[in-house]
């Protein structure tokens, strides 16, 4: 499986916008998920997170709360995920991103988490409750192993600490286009606009914009913006949920084309 | 399986800089947030270590300790109890409560919430959040709230919501929202991230006044030095009293505020025992329990790494406890330093010893403990068959009961 920085470069070099879909590993169930992870990958994802259910996610809004609360009611297990991911990665040709909140990671060991998840098949990974501070340890680690590790800038960084932070960003940046948590919203803030700005002369690195990003106008809107990824979440999770699996996973496959029509 | 987690800042143990730069106590502590939330926390560091200096700040909050929340309060000699656990000949140690239920709403949680709604006021922001559990920070905060005409909202579990629906009355009563929280077992827990979920999303307007040494650096320094008022006060009164140091200090702990208020002037006086009650619940052979420090592993919960209940996976577990104050599975990081260094000791006692104790504490003494409180006092039945001579114990009498016996008398099938 290709890193994410090679996925990025490759479609720069495309003069692409990466769409990277979102979805909660073990909802509705594992097995949803590997079907899920194919259509995605069929259906023009570039990369795809997957979400590691955790019991107290701070940082996701209701919907995808509410998918993890699932998860871990049917008893899904890290360990589950990761054979999840052990099985279905060399089918796929988007690189996967893990996005887990640290307790799981310190529970496991940095290291051996790092290198479980390596060998599984993961190549990224997205830890939101760990800012630069707490990161040391996680990213030496992981550049060792060969896991990107990437980190977010919220609409409320100061402009110094931006650039130390997308100095240390592994394969992209990742965007908070919010103030908030997780979740559908209508409209992207003008804000948006003047962070990429200001990211675009701070740094090479791509930026991923995610957070509150649902339709395909906005995604349009942040690929004009300069976006090199657009990343959306709780709306996949939203339809992936709704229905009977087939009718979930058959609605995650139209939308996911219709948003990567929109960047295109 | 437990692992030590690596950690790059871990300092050697020592009593000086808690926390150090980074909010560290040893390897306990730290910000793990949400970078949304990264400003807004060195903000608030910035605005304490200012104002804390000020001498406008410091007026302003002790001219409202002695008016509003009517400190000091006393240390009383609880001398039926006392005689209670006489031996025998009639010796034995003595028992002190420092009287913070005597405190305006009824509990230790005043002193954070007001030197906290301060900050709040000279940081120019108008909205102030909070997570409650038993409710009584929760009615501190609405409290500090409706004196100075600031919005207040509080996060609420359901269950809790049931279990100290007075406190909800309260809350409201005094121009509160309070939001009932679905999530998880609808406790503290739920709460918390809930209120941590509204600071993400209204940081710029918004001041989140945790209540407990937990959180994120720097909530655990903050809230303990507001509290610190509580050592501070029982010292003087040690002195005038017998000229001398208390031996024991007793506290219960859920996340650990009135234990760090009380212990904290004295962390450095080797020769004062510090001994903190957590709940037990149903015991902790069990999994309905909420000794976190006894039983729990390191990890990381709520923006600070501390001690834990967790299962194998790193997901959080449910904790238990009649007393919905203690009914949390996270701790304050500094305890977990404090027990790490042998500096202080932590049990735990049962959801039964502590109902027994509350009733014991009203018959001898004519004092209500809160429920929470009244995890302190039970351990007394232990501590004291095992203590020679005539030791002073100043157990940390948190809060009153009245916001319990609608509880108690439900499981006690007393109405």
């Amino acid at each position: 499986m290709i890193s994410v920085s090679e996925q990025f470069k490759r479609l720069r070099d495309l003069k692409q916008c990466a769409l990277i879909p979102f979805i909660t590993a073990g909802d509705p169930e594992l097995e949803t998920t590997a079907e899920a992870l194919r259509v995605l990958d069929r259906s023009g994802a570039d990369l795809i997170e997957l979400g590691v259910p955790y019991s107290d996610p701070l940082a996701d809004g209701p919907v995808i709360q509410a998918a993890a609360t699932r998860a871990l009611q049917r008893g899904v297990r890290l360990d589950d995920v990761l054979t999840l991911v052990e099985q279905i990665s060399p089918q796929l040709s988007a690189p996967l991103i893990l996005f887990t909140y640290y307790n799981p990671i310190l529970n496991r060991g940095i290291e051996a988490f790092l290198q479980d998840i390596y060998n599984a098949g993961a190549r990224g990974l997205v830890v939101p409750d760990l800012p630069l501070e707490e990161m040391e340890s996680l990213l030496s680690l992981a550049q060792a192993i060969g896991i990107e590790v990437t980190l977010l800038v919220a609409p409320t960084t100061p402009a110094a600490r931006i650039r130390e932070i997308a100095a240390r960003s592994q394969g992209f940046i990742y965007l908070v286009s919010v103030t908030g948590v997780t979740g559908v919203r209508s409209g992207i803030a003008d804000r948006v606009k003047d962070l990429l700005a200001e990211l675009r002369s701070t740094t090479e690195n791509p930026v991923g914009v995610g957070f509150g990003v649902s339709a395909p106008e906005q995604a349009q809107q942040l690929r004009q913006w300069g976006a090199d990824a657009v990343i959306v979440g709780s709306a996949f999770v939203k339809r992936l949920a709704e229905g009977s699996s087939e009718e979930g996973l058959a609605a995650i496959g139209k939308f996911c084309r219709e948003l990567k029509a929109a960047i295109d | 399986m437990t692992k030590t987690p690596i950690s790059p800042t871990a300092q050697p143990l020592s009593l000086n800089a808690r926390p150090d730069r980074l909010g560290r106590f040893g390897r306990f502590g730290g910000k793990y947030v949400p970078e949304t939330l990264m400003p807004a926390l060195s903000e608030l560091e910035a605005a304490y270590q200012r104002y804390r200096q000020e001498d406008g700040f410091k007026a302003e909050l002790d001219g409202l300790l002695r008016d509003y929340v009517g400190r000091a309060n006393p240390l009383y000699f609880a001398e039926r109890l006392t005689q209670h656990y006489a031996r025998p000949d009639g010796s034995g140690p003595q028992i002190y409560l420092k009287r913070e239920d005597l405190n305006h709403t009824g509990a230790h949680k005043i002193n954070n919430a007001l030197g906290q709604v301060l900050l709040a006021k000279r940081m120019g922001k108008q909205r102030v959040i909070a997570e409650t559990g038993a409710g009584q920070h929760g009615v501190a905060t609405a409290t500090v709230c409706a004196r100075f005409g600031l919005d207040c909202v509080i996060y609420m579990g359901v269950q809790d919501m049931q279990r100290q629906a007075l406190n909800v009355f309260r809350m409201r009563l005094m121009g509160a929202a309070v939001r009932p929280v679905e999530a998880g077992t609808g406790t503290l827990k739920d709460a918390t991230s809930e209120a941590i979920r509204d600071w993400v999303t209204n940081v710029e307007t918004t001041h989140y006044i945790l209540g407990s040494v937990a959180g994120p650096h720097p909530y655990p320094m903050i809230v303990r030095d507001f509290h610190a008022i509580i050592g501070q006060e029982t010292r003087a009164q040690c002195l005038e009293k017998w000229n001398g140091q208390p031996d024991i200090l007793m506290a219960c702990v859920g996340g650990g505020s009135n234990a760090m208020g009380l212990f904290h002037e004295f962390v450095n006086d080797a020769d004062v025992r510090m001994i903190g009650i957590e709940a037990a619940g149903e015991g902790v052979t069990t999994d309905k329990h909420a000794a976190t420090l006894t039983q729990g592993r390191i990890g990381v919960l709520h923006g600070a790494m501390s001690y834990l209940l967790q299962d194998g996976d790193g997901q959080v577990v449910e904790a238990h406890s009649v007393s919905a104050g203690l009914d949390y599975p996270g701790v304050g990081p500094e305890h977990s330093y404090l027990m790490e260094l042998g500096r202080a000791e932590y049990y735990s006692v049962t959801d039964a010893e502590a109902l027994e104790a509350f009733q014991l504490i009203s018959r001898l003494e004519g004092i209500i403990p809160a429920l929470e409180t009244a995890h302190a006092f039970a351990y007394l039945e232990t501590l004291c068959p095992k203590l020679s001579g005539q030791p002073r114990i100043v157990i940390n009498c948190s809060g009153r009961g009245d916001k319990d016996v609608q509880t108690v008398a439900k499981v006690l099938k007393l109405d």
